[in-house]
C-alpha cells in the first residue's frame, strides 16, 4: 500500500507538485498519465525518497519513506529509470545483477549472472548482449537491460518510468505482457508512467491523471472512457484543442 | 546605504566561503567514515588504484625529472655567482623531496583525477546513475567516494617518492652527463645530506594531496548541476579547488614541519 498525501514539492520558483493525493493498493497496477513536464518522474522519486517533498506526506505499508530503515525499504522497490539509468562501466549482465552481487541478496557469480540472463530473456533480449557495456546497446535496448535490472531482484514494489517509449510496438507489446505478468504471477505493486496509451489499457488496474501538480483524476481503468472529464478525454484522445493549453 | 553595500559583498562572499568550507567539510568526514564502515567494495578500490596510481606513473615520471634536471641547471648557474656551483646534489635533493615532489605530484594529480572523478561522478548524477545506486541499495558515499578516497590517500604518497627519486635522478643526470659532477660523489652528496623528516614530510604531504585531490573530484561531482554545462562547470571547480587547497595546504604542511 502506497499512499501520497498533500504532496508538494518545488525547485526554485517552479512548482511541481502542488499537493498530490494518491493511493495504491498493494497488488495493484497503477498507470500514471499526464503532459510532459507535469512532474510524474518527480512523484516516483519522491516515494523512494530520491527527491524529498517540501510538503506533505508519503506512506508505504503505513510507514513513512523518509524515516524508514533505508536498506530495508528499499531493497523491496526496483525502479527502471526514464534514461535507464545503467551503469556504463559495467557489463549488461552486471547491471542487471547489481543487487545479485552485492550487499544482502549477494549470491555466487554464476547464479547471479544466469538469473541475470533469464531476466534479459524475459525482456527479450539474446544471451550475447550480457557481456557487452551499454554504451553498445541502442536506446530501446538500453531501456530492457534497465527494465530487466528493475525486475532482477523479484521487487514486490516496482516503478516504471515510461518503459515502452523508444521501442518497436512488438517490444512495447512484450514489455506490457511483462509488466502485466509481474502484477498478476508475483502479485507485485506496480506504478508505471506511460504516455502509449495502448500500454495504458494493457497494464492499467487504475489509472491516474497528473496535471497542474494535483492528480486531475483517477480510476479504474474500465472508466477510463467515460469518465466525463474534460482534462482525461482531451488527453486520451490526444486533441490539441481542450482545457489543457498546448504551450506549456 | 550605498557606501556600505561593498562591505554586504564582502560580507556576502566571507559567509559563502565559510558555508562552502564547511559543506566540504562535513563531506569530507561523511567520506572518511564510509572508509572504515563496512560494507566495502574492494572491486572499486582495486579499480581507483589503478586509475589514480599506475596510470598516474608516467606523467609524474615525466614532469620529476624535467622539473629535477631545470633545477640542476638553475642551481648551477645560481650558484656560479658566488661559486657554490658545488651545492647542486644536495639542493635539488632537498628542493625535490621537501617541495617540488610532493607539489608537482599533487598538482599533476589534481589535473589528472580530480578531473576524471568529478567528471564520471558527475556524469552519473545528470543520468541519474546516483539515483539508480541508491534504488538498488547501494551507498553512493561508500561506492564512489570511499574507495577513490582511501586509494588516493594510500597510493599519491607513494608516487611523491617515485617522483621524488626521478627528480633527484633527473638532477643526477644533468650533473653527471652535463654539469661535469663525477657521480658517485654527487650520489653520496644527496644520500648524506637528506633526513628521514625530509622523505617523511614528503610522503605526509603526498598523503594529505592525494585526499584532497579525491575528496575534491568526489565532492564537486555529487554536487553537479543537470546537463553537460553541468558536468563542465563541476569538473573546473573541482580541479580549481583541488589545485588551490593543495598549494595551501602546502604552505601549511611547511610551516608546520620546517618552522622551528
Ligand atoms: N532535479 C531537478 N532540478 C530542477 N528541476 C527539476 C528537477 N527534476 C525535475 N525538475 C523539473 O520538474 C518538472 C517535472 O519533471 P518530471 O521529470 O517529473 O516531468 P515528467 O512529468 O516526468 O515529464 P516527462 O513526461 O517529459 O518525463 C520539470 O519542469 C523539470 O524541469
Ligand atoms: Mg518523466
Amino acid at each position: 500500500m502506497i499512499e501520497l498525501e498533500n504532496v508538494h514539492k518545488s525547485f526554485g520558483a517552479k512548482k511541481v507538485l502542488q499537493g498530490v493525493d494518491l493511493s495504491i493498493a498493494k497488488g495493484e497496477s497503477m498507470v500514471i498519465i499526464g503532459g510532459s513536464g507535469t512532474g510524474k518522474s518527480v512523484t516516483l522519486k519522491s516515494v523512494l525518497g530520491l527527491v524529498t517533498p517540501d510538503q506533505g506526506r508519503i506512506l508505504v505499508d503505513g510507514q513513512d519513506v523518509l524515516q524508514a530503515d533505508r536498506d530495508a525499504f528499499l531493497a523491496r522497490f526496483g525502479m527502471l529509470f526514464q534514461g535507464a539509468a545503467l551503469f556504463d562501466s559495467l557489463t549488461v549482465w552486471q547491471n542487471v545483477a547489481f543487487r545479485l552481487l552485492r550487499g544482502s541478496l549477494k549470491r555466487p557469480k554464476e547464479e547471479a549472472r544466469s538469473i541475470a540472463i533469464e531476466k534479459l530473456r524475459r525482456v527479450g533480449m539474446k544471451a550475447e548482449v550480457a557481456d557487452l557495456f551499454p554504451s553498445e546497446l541502442s536506446g530501446g535496448m538500453q531501456k530492457r537491460v534497465g527494465l530487466a535490472r528493475a525486475i532482477a531482484a523479484d521487487p514486490e514494489i516496482i516503478f516504471f518510468d515510461e518503459p515502452t517509449t523508444g521501442l518497436d510496438p512488438i517490444m512495447s507489446g512484450v514489455i506490457n505482457d511483462l509488466i502485466r505478468e509481474i502484477v498478476v504471477e508475483m502479485g507485485a505493486t506496480a506504478m508505471t508512467i506511460t504516455h502509449d496509451m495502448s500500454s495504458v489499457r494493457a497494464i492499467a488496474d487504475k489509472v491516474a491523471m497528473l496535471h497542474d501538480g494535483v492528480i486531475q483524476w483517477t480510476g479504474p481503468i474500465a472508466k477510463l472512457d467515460d469518465s466525463g472529464d474534460p482534462y482525461l478525454d482531451q488527453f486520451i484522445h490526444g486533441r490539441a484543442e481542450g482545457p489543457i493549453e498546448a504551450i506549456r | 546605504m550605498r557606501l556600505l553595500s561593498p562591505l554586504a559583498h564582502i560580507g556576502r562572499a566571507v559567509l559563502g566561503l565559510l558555508a562552502a568550507t564547511g559543506r566540504v567539510t562535513l563531506f569530507a568526514i561523511d567520506g572518511v567514515s564510509h572508509i572504515v564502515r563496512p560494507p566495502f567494495y574492494g572491486r572499486e578500490f582495486l579499480a581507483a588504484l589503478l586509475n589514480i596510481g599506475w596510470l598516474s606513473l608516467p606523467v609524474v615520471g615525466l614532469t620529476a625529472f624535467f622539473t629535477g634536471g631545470a633545477l640542476a641547471l638553475q642551481i648551477y648557474a645560481g650558484g656560479a655567482r658566488f661559486s657554490a656551483e658545488a651545492v647542486v646534489p644536495q639542493i635539488v635533493a632537498i628542493g625535490m623531496v621537501r617541495e617540488l615532489g610532493p607539489v608537482l605530484v599533487g598538482l599533476m594529480i589534481a589535473a589528472r583525477v580530480t578531473s576524471s572523478i568529478a567528471a564520471e561522478i558527475a556524469t552519473m548524477k545528470v543520468t541519474e546513475q546516483i539515483d539508480a545506486l541508491v534504488t538498488l541499495s547501494t551507498h553512493p558515499m561508500k561506492y564512489l567516494t570511499a574507495p577513490r578516497v582511501l586509494a588516493a590517500l594510500l597510493v599519491v604518497p607513494v608516487l611523491v617518492g617515485v617522483g621524488d627519486i626521478i627528480g633527484i635522478y633527473g638532477g643526477f643526470i644533468v650533473g653527471t652527463q652535463q654539469l661535469g659532477f663525477n657521480s658517485a660523489t654527487y650520489l653520496k652528496n644527496t644520500a648524506d645530506f637528506l633526513e628521514i623528516a625530509d622523505i617523511a614530510s614528503s610522503l605526509i604531504k603526498g598523503c594529505a594531496f592525494g585526499g584532497i585531490a579525491a575528496i575534491m573530484g568526489c565532492y564537486f561531482g555529487m554536487q553537479s548541476g543537470r546537463g553537460a554545462q553541468g558536468v563542465g562547470q563541476a569538473t573546473k571547480a573541482s580541479v580549481q579547488a583541488a589545485a588551490v587547497l593543495i598549494l595551501a595546504a602546502n604552505f601549511i604542511l611547511t610551516s608546520v614541519f620546517f618552522t622551528t
